[in-house]
């Protein structure tokens, strides 16, 4: 395994008596497509958040390229290269699909505030990248057809590759996906497992996702880190995870049954 | 810029500069200027708790800036010797820096909780003036001088307003300036990078951060710009009434000031102007319906709000869109 882009290491979060998740720890290597697994409640999100720079860890660190990004805000950790998207498809509502990406660019800009205020040379210039750079993004994800429809109007399984746009609009090394197959049908699913392999293929990017649809999770990952009470009870290939008691007693309560498939 | 918005701007320019003087003096209605100046000052005020309102918080306190601001050119102008002009950024810096300082910590709250906090800020404002002897208590501080001359390099820019015939004209003549500036600003804010990135945290402070805004630093910016108009309408009230008293800008006119841009409407740049316009004169004119004044006022300002929820503005807005 190359040099990992991300380390988890021991990291907890406790709220008052309450932890949310506890000890975990995990490497993710470059290009590496990894889901989170676990059921509801069981540290998933946090998790996410503790990543993104949303939650500070109470113990333990993440480390980005061998620094610590743990504790940071999350417009630095997004200024580093890690770049999460939402559960809950929330976008700016009230612009188009194209303004949206648009406006994702902010990371890549070169102007000063006052800059933008004055409308310098630099700020036009950027703002013409950011459209192209948009438009480039628009035409991957397959968006033409709706890129200036308000993305108030937008059904869900475009929103969700709107959201899943705007993130890549910082163009992010490491890119969470909160729950991207949620609420899709089997076609949805299917196209969608497509857009996050070719996220990796062709765009070299690093991919976590947390996500319950297990047939999605089991196809798409190269490799799976299951959590369970805040607690991570198994990390492996899809078939090491299928296979694991632990996971199958997690999910299930008793080894009789097996997951997904 | 389109054709059709030049037009509409020598329009409201020449309206505000050339017309509006020549009606007052056509029909000898002098009070007018002072009600027109008003509505030009509370309209800069409300500039700024619209541009609060831009990034997502409601603001309830502007008044607590314009207090502020008023002292700090009264107390400038009537200690310390310093000239009107002067004393004019400097109030607005000094809210500016204040608003920084009480924005840091509670503009991490949101929605009604934000909104509350900026409610007790004009009553705070008001105590503080009536405990502090800079601020001369409630006496207040009278016989401000007016505005002097300003003049760079004895060039007379401005001439002294006391030497003036009319200072009423020259007082309207200076509000409406300083409001066609401060939309100018705020246009230019709103319609620049600035303007979306605000946008954006209004709509979804999570994901802005995400992608890279630094959200505290940018709401405190838009705080301190809001509070830095405050401040600079406060100053103007001063040099116009020649007095400042602990109760020249109370609760009421804080609610006032998110009133009318409520009425404006939040999603339109000219949105506070009109509405300053519209509820003060409204006010003025509902007069004639004595004790029921109230009522009718508060009355049409509920329905208003129910029927026009984007504001009068979205009468014209054929799209239902942003600006």
């Amino acid at each position: 395994m190359t040099a990992p882009i991300l380390q988890i290491k021991g990291v907890t979060k406790r709220y008052g008596g309450l932890t949310a998740n506890s000890d975990i720890t995990f490497d993710v290597a470059p290009r590496e497509i990894l889901s989170v697994i676990g059921p509801n409640g069981a540290g998933k999100s946090t998790l996410f958040k503790q990543i993104a720079g949303f939650v500070t860890p109470t113990t333990g660190e993440v480390l980005f390229k061998g620094n610590r990004i743990s504790g940071m805000p999350p417009h630095k950790v997004a200024r580093l290269g890690v770049v999460r998207t939402f559960q809950e498809t929330t976008i700016f509502k009230s612009m188009t699909v194209r303004e949206n990406v648009i406006v994702a660019h902010h990371l890549r800009s070169k102007a000063s505030l006052l800059g933008f205020f004055f409308g310098s040379g630099q700020a036009r210039s950027d703002e013409e990248d950011f459209a192209r750079s948009a438009d480039d993004i628009i035409d991957f994800l397959g968006l033409q057809a709706i890129r200036n429809e308000m993305a108030s109007n937008l059904p869900q399984g475009h929103l969700r590759a709107l959201g899943m746009a705007i993130g890549l609009a910082t163009h992010p090394d490491v890119i969470l996906l909160d729950e991207p197959f949620a609420g899709m049908n089997h076609d949805e699913t299917m196209r969608m497992v497509g857009l996050v392999r070719r996220l990796r293929d062709e765009r070299g990017l690093t991919v976590l996702l947390v996500e319950h649809d297990m047939p999605a999770v089991m196809k798409i990952s190269d490799r799976i880190v299951c959590i369970n009470f805040g607690e991570k009870i198994a990390e492996g290939t899809p078939a090491e995870i299928q296979a694991n008691p632990r996971v199958i007693e997690a999910y299930l309560g008793s080894e009789d049954a097996a997951i997904g498939m | 810029m389109t054709q059709s918005r030049l037009l509409g701007v020598g329009a409201f320019l020449l309206g505000v500069f050339v017309l509006v003087p020549a009606f007052i003096h056509l029909t000898g209605r002098w009070d007018f200027y002072y009600t027109l100046t008003s509505v030009a000052l509370l309209s800069v005020s409300a500039a700024g708790v619209w541009l609060t309102f831009y990034i997502g918080r409601i603001n309830i306190g502007q008044g607590a800036y314009a207090l502020l601001g008023g002292y700090v050119s009264a107390i400038l102008m009537t200690q310390g010797g310093v000239n009107f002009w002067l004393t004019l950024p400097l109030a607005g810096l000094f809210c500016a820096a204040v608003s920084v300082l009480i924005g840091v910590p509670i503009l991490r709250l949101r929605g009604v909780y934000f909104a509350m906090v900026t409610l007790v800020l004009t009553e705070v404002a008001r105590l503080t003036a009536l405990a502090l002897p800079i601020t001369n208590g409630a006496k207040g501080i009278t016989s401000i001088p007016l505005p002097g001359e300003l003049s760079i390099f004895g060039l007379t820019l401005i001439p002294d307003f006391a030497t003036l015939e009319n200072p009423k004209l020259a007082f309207y003549l200076m509000a409406a300036a300083l409001m066609v500036l401060t939309y100018l600003v705020l246009w230019r804010i709103v319609n620049s990078r600035l303007g979306h990135l605000c946008r954006s945290l209004q709509q979804n402070e999570e994901l802005s951060a995400s992608i890279g805004v630094n959200t505290a630093m940018l709401r405190v910016l838009a705080y301190a710009i809001s509070s830095f108009f405050g401040g600079l309408a406060g100053a103007i009230f001063v040099a116009i009434s020649q007095s400042i008293y602990p109760s020249s800008f109370v609760v009421s006119d804080s609610v006032n000031f998110m009133l009318y841009c409520f009425l404006g409407g939040l999603g339109y740049v000219f949105g506070p102007m009109l509405g300053t316009l519209l509820l003060y004169f409204g006010w003025d004119l509902l007069s004639v319906a004595r004790e029921y004044q109230l009522l009718i006022y508060s009355g049409t300002m509920i329905a208003l709000m129910l029927i026009l929820p984007n504001g009068v503005l979205s009468l014209f807005d054929r799209k239902g869109g942003s600006k």
